[in-house]
């Protein structure tokens, strides 16, 4: 019989991989894997300013990512400096100075391996709850916004000269973003989040011929990348947020083979 | 036709890195008409579009436009991410719905139904533009809003794009706003240009801005000719040879002009098919 926490471990993974997959679809339409990334090396720093405050630290993480995302988007539409640069900067500022704040903090007892790198196998009941739940929001909002968001990451001039409301949807997907970042955490860690959202979603892209089928497809892929890297890191006894990514980037190396193609392109 | 007016800019200016894109824009768009941007390069032909439709930030003048104002817009360029896997039926329904029959009915009206179920990335610069335009259609759009509408498609395929283009504005009665370096073929196919360097040079019907000192000068010998092709080609019952002569001075104008003068009386949807 498989023990308690292992089921937990997986059925969170689940979890996680249904939100990721389809928002990691976006991230990688819309070329934002750094953007992301900086995203959730912020992550760090909404626990240490959720500590301060007295808050749940899954609301630090989310403030305090959205708060970086529209830092982007206002130093980008400024315009002096190059995206990558400036993905850079703010990327690494955020993390140390989650890791400094994190250092001030003396009277608590963080595990910051676990921050960075996850703990999957720590997940408790109301983790399980916490994930599902807000999976759930997460998941309503994106089908909510999905017209808009594709229309925009098509061409985001067309969205805006048809009528969409550019800012609203933008908004929405990186609140959409920093929720799966708090969610995501216990995961993989913050180090490794990005990898759930894009590695799946670039896995599926050759199973796909619509948007919607590579979303689901990505989902797919994350959860089949949670069950083989949980099931390697309880075999091999390795870390197991870092199992999970590598036992993804199998799935992705996979779909790169070549394989027989049936019908037309 | 005052009480039809789509869009209407007053003083319109673009103000980017201390330098004015355009500016003191005055240019209204009805319903039923079609208005043409022509101009030079960097003449910020594409940056007064964008303007017009709320994409760029204006810095001066107004811009008023009808209530609820639905526009169908083929933007110049379109590079959609490889990574993304959209069909052209996925294409046209990105900002609206539309059932599979409507999808149909209006990639044939531009000739590309069979394209229906392609991957957008392996379509040819003209298919691509005919799509666009089919999805600018899709929407029954108050006001077409077309940057270069026939990029990449061949001289033939471009005339019919135009009559097709002016046909529907005749049958649904939308406003037409396009932009084009093309002169020849688009006096044919417009009721208003609008010679843009900076500034509206010169406007008014394609015969008179064709006359215009102005747009000669922007545009050298290359006016003339369009001039001749133009007025043979729509004013044909009228006896205005004396201007074409005078306009282009040479013989070899003339000869053209027949051409298309047959041309049209055969294929023109003006004749009726």
């Amino acid at each position: 019989m498989v023990d308690d926490f292992v089921i937990r471990a997986w059925l969170a993974g689940i979890g996680v991989a249904m939100i990721a997959g389809p928002l990691g679809c976006f991230v990688v339409w819309r070329r934002m894997a750094y953007f992301g990334d900086t995203m959730a090396h912020s992550a760090l720093l909404g626990v240490a300013l959720g500590l301060v405050a007295g808050v749940d630290p899954g609301l630090g993480i989310i403030v305090t990512a959205l708060a970086v995302a529209l830092c982007l988007l206002a130093f980008r539409r400024a315009g002096r400096i190059a995206d990558d640069t400036l993905l850079g900067i703010l990327s690494h500022a955020a993390l140390s100075l989650g890791l400094v704040a994190i250092s001030l903090l003396s009277w608590v007892r963080l595990d910051l391996m676990g921050y960075l790198f996850g703990d999957i196998l720590a997940v408790t009941p109301a983790d399980l709850v916490w994930i599902y739940a807000g999976a759930a929001v997460v998941l309503a909002l994106l089908a909510w916004i999905w017209r808009p968001l594709l229309a925009l990451t098509i061409d985001e001039d067309l969205a805006r000269a048809e009528g969409i409301s550019v800012f609203r949807t933008q908004f929405i997907f990186m609140l959409l973003i920093a929720a799966t970042i708090a969610i995501a955490m216990k995961i993989v860690g913050i180090l490794l989040i990005t990898s759930l959202l894009i590695i799946p979603a670039a896995a599926a892209r050759r199973l796909a011929r619509t948007p919607e089928q590579m979303a689901l497809a990505a989902a797919i892929a994350g959860a089949l990348a949670c069950t083989l890297g949980l099931w390697g890191s309880l075999g091999f006894d390795t870390p197991s947020g870092p199992s999970v990514v590598l036992a993804a980037v199998v799935l992705f190396i996979a779909s790169l083979l070549p394989r027989p193609r049936y019908g037309g392109g | 036709m005052s009480e039809d007016k789509l869009i209407v800019a007053a003083g319109l200016g673009v103000r980017r890195g201390g330098r004015w894109l355009i500016h003191d824009i005055d240019l209204a768009v009805s319903a039923g008409e079609i208005v043409t941007i022509i101009g030079p390069n960097g003449g910020g032909k594409s940056t007064l579009v964008k303007a017009l439709l709320g994409i760029v930030a204006i810095d001066a003048g107004t811009i008023r436009r009808a209530p609820n104002l639905k526009v169908g817009y083929v933007p110049q360029r379109l590079e959609i991410n490889r990574v993304l896997p959209l069909s052209v039926a996925r294409l046209m329904t990105a900002t609206q719905k539309a059932d599979r029959d409507a999808i149909t009915a209006a990639l044939g009206e531009t000739g590309v139904a069979p394209l229906i179920d392609q991957p957008v990335q392996t379509l040819s610069g003209g298919e691509f533009q005919r799509v666009m335009l089919a999805r600018a259609l899709l929407r029954t759009p108050d006001i077409l809003v077309l940057d270069e509408p026939v990029q990449g498609v061949d001289y033939a395929g471009e005339a019919a794009l135009y009559e097709l283009i002016a046909e529907i504005r005749t049958r649904l009665r939308v406003g037409v706003l396009m932009v084009s370096h093309d002169l020849h073929v688009v006096m044919r196919a417009t009721d208003r240009v609008v010679c843009l360097n900076a500034h509206v040079c010169c406007t008014g019907a394609p015969q008179t801005v064709t006359r215009d000192a102005e747009y000669q000068r922007l545009f050298g010998s290359k006016a003339a000719t369009a001039y001749a092709v133009y007025e043979h080609h729509h004013d044909h019952d009228h006896d205005v040879h004396g201007n074409v002569v005078v306009a282009a001075g040479h013989d070899h104008v003339h000869d053209h002009d027949h051409v298309h003068h047959h041309h049209h009386s055969t294929d023109g949807p003006a004749d009726g098919r």
